[in-house]
């Protein structure tokens, strides 16, 4: 079972995994980012907004949770990425995950979330209070940790 | 050929895409963004720093040296920067 969704809407992390519970595993993992109450050049970050590929978006999330599924043999994944206005302290993104045992679920999780800041195509940019704005830009970091599940 | 712009690409040409008859001759992304450049002062500032710039071809990732060959929609765009 692979779930996949992309919208505007908030969403509840709990109630969109709650489908993996029942795939007769003993393991779900999941991980949620928020949007970070940081300091920007610009000052007080309020908000990100998310812009995104409509056509190609949920390919490359299906592609993911398919090479997670083939990878650790999971029960069942769910990615949820939230496009648009999203304000500081809500929830942007969920990957969870399903399997037999705990290793699996929690490395398949990892991956899905290292892989999707670098194969996904969603770009971010901080609203400031001030009501200027500035695009994220890609870290090394995050390629690099991507990398590592080569 | 479909050739649309995402994020600061898309700010900086000043719009979401673009539609032309690519000239015999540009085979590949790299040829298409030079070609690209001597279209406007604003296509050429977006296209500055190509190693800085990431594309898709009929919506999947794609190299700059990829041929064009039978790929109907190509998308420029920076580093993503979701999750």
């Amino acid at each position: 079972m692979i779930g996949i969704y992309v919208q505007e809407e908030r969403f509840d992390a709990g109630v969109m995994q709650a489908p993996l519970h029942a795939l007769g595993g003993g393991a779900v993992a999941s991980f949620t980012g928020i949007a970070r109450a940081d300091h920007g050049e610009g000052g007080d970050v309020i908000a990100i907004e998310l812009e995104h590929y409509p056509a190609m978006t949920v390919a490359a999330l299906e592609i993911l949770a398919r090479q997670a599924e083939q990878r650790w043999g999971l029960l069942g994944s769910v990615i949820i990425h939230r496009t648009g206005r999203i304000a500081v302290g809500e929830e942007i993104v969920m990957v969870a995950a399903a399997a037999a045992h705990r290793a699996a679920a929690l490395e398949a999780c990892a991956f899905l979330i290292d892989r999707l800041k670098t194969d996904a195509p969603f770009w971010k940019k901080e609203i400031y209070a001030g009501g200027s704005s500035a695009w994220v830009t890609a870290k090394d970091t995050d390629t690099a940790r991507a990398d590592k599940w080569d | 050929m479909q050739i649309i712009y995402f994020a600061s690409v898309r700010e900086t040409v000043g719009r979401d895409g673009d539609e032309y008859d690519l000239p015999d001759g540009i085979q590949s992304i790299d040829d298409c963004l030079t070609w690209l450049s001597a279209q406007s002062s604003a296509h050429a500032a977006a296209f500055a720093n190509p190693e800085k710039l990431r594309f898709a071809l009929d919506q999947q990732m794609a190299k700059s040296n990829a041929s064009l060959k039978d790929a109907r929609e190509l998308a420029i765009f920076p580093p993503v920067t979701g999750g």
